[in-house]
């Protein structure tokens, strides 16, 4: 029987990539462990070795091809002795053609066309392309310059990131990058690719695994007066060092009776990417948000990651910005003018409607814009709000559209108890509560430790579904 | 209830206690004995003595209240170490930091109103005792968490190396701190980036109430540098002159770019570890003994009159002049104003 090599998931949240180059060709004899081909994912190129014996029988998808899907067949094996005819109908891809997605949803990084700063989500569930529903229309930003937006570029919110830090860093020396594998590696999630090749290795400084160590080390620097950008591989990691985040640099400022700032960043990815279980899967927008002294920002689009990053660069004083794995790679129209920055504090009407609110952040917007439109079918007019700055927090923006539509749906990826949901209701109480006609409602991740099982793990978390279900409850229509 | 009535005992001044109370312990003799630098040590040690002598009897009188780590004792260390610095190079400490914002030059008068938690103090009176700054004398802290000045203190060192300076950064922390991993973690970050720090590790004999034989491993601390490659040495924190020619070494080899260096100071503090510590865990006795044999004013005063530097009467002028500081610094602590209300919402975020 011939061996079926498969395209191979190199990372918890690939679904497709490229086969670069073929290091074996046909008739070539292989050995386990031997190197097959290399492989290029939007974060880094690996190699695919063999687990089998044989000879490469033949190769079914030829180099340069892109968007091959994980577990598509791209090479078969004869083995010893095999014949040539047992494969004779195998018939190589064609390199031409595109490859639409079909990943499963809890792994996808959801890619798709631009739309103004945030792209549609596309899931596994929804429809093929051609007879998908078009676009959500996102409202452009009306808290920037719209002169920004006449010239952009369509990059992912990963390469927004970076060339955010990359202007930063061009306009102010004593901005620098630390952080576990932001240099040589380029990046853990290739956030950081190319920064080391312009800016050098005093400025681009890979660290020890030693959160404590290295942010107390950054906060010390941020006390003399440079601006650090500290990357955490993923901010389940700073929990290492949140005595330092809490204590060092949030209350610093006040404790020193204003002498003392701490003008620097803390990013990287906050919340659950896919299948890495509960340890590394929390969001921790609501333990930060706690804390006065500290700013927390949380992107959604690739235009507010940089925008947004820019602001955060040059704000004076501590910023936690959580970013998530899952948009790294999802494209927008980013303003190019270097000029452009998104100023912290203010939410972003994604969407305008007029029947029910939704408030979120990062990744759950996803699901927020989907139901958004499922619901527009059933005549349920939505309004989305991305908060974007989680503190402090814009609650004229939430407090307008309540008193607008009357009902209110949170969504985020964190726990309830003590969420960014609860702080809403809060406030709602306080600020809107005769503008309610109908009592908010909290989509959140299940109060539980993230479980690994893929069924679990989709139970867990809140999806469109859940975000449909509670826009029901306020609307009555459950 | 009454206030136990606590009278500040006349404790005697080292002028007094100093004439052939005790023998000078036969150490070689310096050749560098400058007088006006060793006055100066006698000054800057005695200042902060009597300082923290009247920071005692003010949180006995309820003025100072909260905790309160006084460092009588330890004076030679951080006196000594000082002498070896430059204005721009930079200090960061623990919540036993009393002692070390005077020696780093700033003004008792605000050190004192930040104790009685007055608008005049270095914070405005919402820092306190353990959490006091001068960005103006580059002193960065007075840190309330065990351990977590110390990678503070490496990115001092960090951003001194960063901007191409010749400066170094002072990291003092004690016996009890030592233990802690970060410590560890940046030891290993100092040495790998050769980063111009210099670790001081107050050795006061005990964490609280924990010895440190009770507490560490090893009580060799100078040598928790060796597998980085960080050399160290252990030095008689109660000798001012053996510090002061430590801290140099130290600071010249941070300064010719070799990387950090680790000086353990065994020294003592004669009151508890805050002002609320009933000290059950050692004798009075203990305590009287090293007054008597190892008190580093009284050794450096000796010291001066063996070597016929200073006679009494120079001292009790320097004592005087102390005294008058720390007489001005409470009056002004116990008598400016408590910080205006409005001052609760200000300092939390710089505006953008």
């Amino acid at each position: 029987m011939p061996i079926n090599v498969l395209m191979p998931a190199l990372s918890p949240t690939m679904t497709e990539g490229k086969i670069a180059r073929w290091l074996k060709k046909e008739g070539d004899a292989v050995r386990s462990g031997d190197v097959l081909a290399e492989i290029e994912t939007d974060k880094a190129t690996m190699e695919v070795e063999a687990v089998d014996e044989g000879t490469v029988g033949k190769i079914l998808v030829p180099e340069g091809t892109e968007g091959v899907a994980v577990n598509e067949t791209i090479a078969m094996l004869l083995e010893d002795g095999e014949d040539p005819s047992a494969i004779a109908d195998a018939k190589p891809k064609e390199k031409a053609q595109p490859k639409a997605k079909e990943a499963p949803a809890e792994a996808s990084e959801e890619k798709a066309e631009t739309g103004t700063g945030v792209s549609e989500p596309s899931k596994a569930k929804a429809p093929p392309k051609e007879s998908r529903p078009a676009a959500p229309k996102i409202a452009p930003p009306t808290d920037v310059d719209p002169r920004f937006y006449t010239e952009t570029t369509s990059i992912t919110v990963r390469e927004a990131l970076r060339d955010a830090m990359a202007e930063e860093m061009r306009r102010d020396p004593d901005v620098f990058l630390m952080g576990e594998e932001v240099a040589e590696y380029q990046g853990a999630y290739k956030v950081s690719q190319g920064l080391l090749d312009e800016f050098g290795s005093r400025r681009v400084v890979d660290t020890p695994i030693t959160e404590s160590g290295f942010t107390g080390l950054a906060i010390g620097a941020a006390f003399s007066g440079l601006k650090p950008i500290v990357e955490f591989m993923t901010f389940n990691f700073a929990m290492q060092a949140m005595d330092h985040l809490i204590n060092s640099a949030a209350k610093t400022l006040y404790m020193s009776g204003g002498q003392i700032h701490c003008h620097m960043v803390f990013r990287g990815p906050n919340g659950a990417a896919a299948r890495v279980a509960a340890q590394h899967s929390q969001c921790y927008a609501s333990w930060y948000s706690h804390i006065p002294g500290l700013k927390v920002v949380s992107p959604f689009g690739a235009d507010d990651a940089k925008g947004l990053l820019k602001a955060a660069i040059r704000d004076p004083n501590p910023v936690i910005f959580l970013e998530h794995e899952i948009l790294y790679g999802r494209t927008g129209d980013v303003p190019v003018d270097p000029d452009f920055v998104v100023p912290l504090g203010k939410a972003r009407v994604l969407r305008e409607g007029s029947d029910v609110t939704i408030v979120g952040f990062s990744r759950p917007l996803v699901y927020a814009l989907e139901a958004a439109e499922r619901l527009a079918e059933e005549g349920i007019s939505v309004e989305v709000i991305d908060l974007r700055t989680l503190r402090p927090l814009d609650s004229e923006t939430i407090v307008r559209s309540v008193a607008k539509t009357g009902r209110i749906v949170t969504v985020e990826e964190g726990w309830p108890y003590a969420g960014i949901g609860s702080e809403i209701a809060a406030r709602i109480m306080e600020e809107a509560f005769d503008y309610l006609d109908a009592p908010l409602q909290r989509v959140c991740a299940a109060d539980v430790p993230l479980p690994y099982a893929a069924n679990l793990e989709r139970l867990a978390l809140p999806d469109t579904e859940d975000v449909i279900e509670a826009v029901r409850a306020v609307t009555y229509r459950a | 209830m009454a206030r136990a009535a606590k009278t500040p005992t006349s404790r005697s001044r080292a002028t007094a206690k100093s004439k052939g109370k005790r023998a000078l312990p036969s150490r070689p003799a310096k050749p560098d004995l400058d007088k006006g630098a060793l006055l100066k040590l006698y000054r800057d040690m005695s200042l902060i003595r009597r300082f923290e002598e009247k920071a005692g009897q003010l949180y006995g009188q309820g003025q100072i209240a909260g905790f309160c780590h006084l460092y009588i004792g330890q004076e030679a260390v951080v006196v000594g170490m000082q002498a070896n610095l430059t204005p721009d190079d930079t200090v960061v400490t623990t919540y036993r930091d009393h002692g070390h914002m005077l020696a780093c030059g700033m003004d008792p008068k605000g050190v004192m109103a930040e104790l009685t938690g007055r608008r005049g103090g270095y914070s405005h009176g919402k820092g306190g005792s353990m959490h006091m700054f001068s960005k103006e004398k580059n002193f960065y802290g007075g840190h309330g968490i065990v351990g977590a000045c110390v990678p503070v203190g490496t990115g001092l060192a960090f951003a001194h190396r960063y901007r191409g300076k010749n400066n170094v950064s002072l990291t003092y922390y004690g016996d009890g701190a030592a233990n802690q991993g970060q410590v560890f973690e940046s030891f290993n970050m100092a040495a790998l980036w050769k980063l111009p720090c210099v670790f001081i590790i107050e050795n006061n004999q005990y964490g609280m109430g924990t010895s440190v034989s009770r507490a560490s491993a090893s009580p060799d601390f100078f040598k928790r540098g060796e597998p980085f490659g960080i050399p160290g040495h252990k030095v008689d924190g109660m000798d001012i002159l053996a510090v002061r020619k430590a801290g140099a070494e130290a600071v010249a080899h941070c300064r010719a770019g070799k990387g950090p260096f680790i000086l353990q100071m065994e020294t003592y503090r004669y009151r508890g570890h805050s002002m609320s510590d009933p000290a059950r865990y050692r004798t009075r006795e203990e305590v009287q003994k090293v007054r008597e044999e190892r008190d580093p004013i009284d050794h450096l005063s000796d010291l001066l009159f063996t070597h016929n530097l200073a006679k009494p009467d120079d001292l009790k002028k320097i004592d005087a002049e102390v005294k008058k500081i720390v007489t001005d610094a409470a009056d002004f602590a116990v008598n400016d104003a408590e910080p205006a209300p409005e001052e609760l919402y200000t300092d939390v975020l710089v505006e953008a």
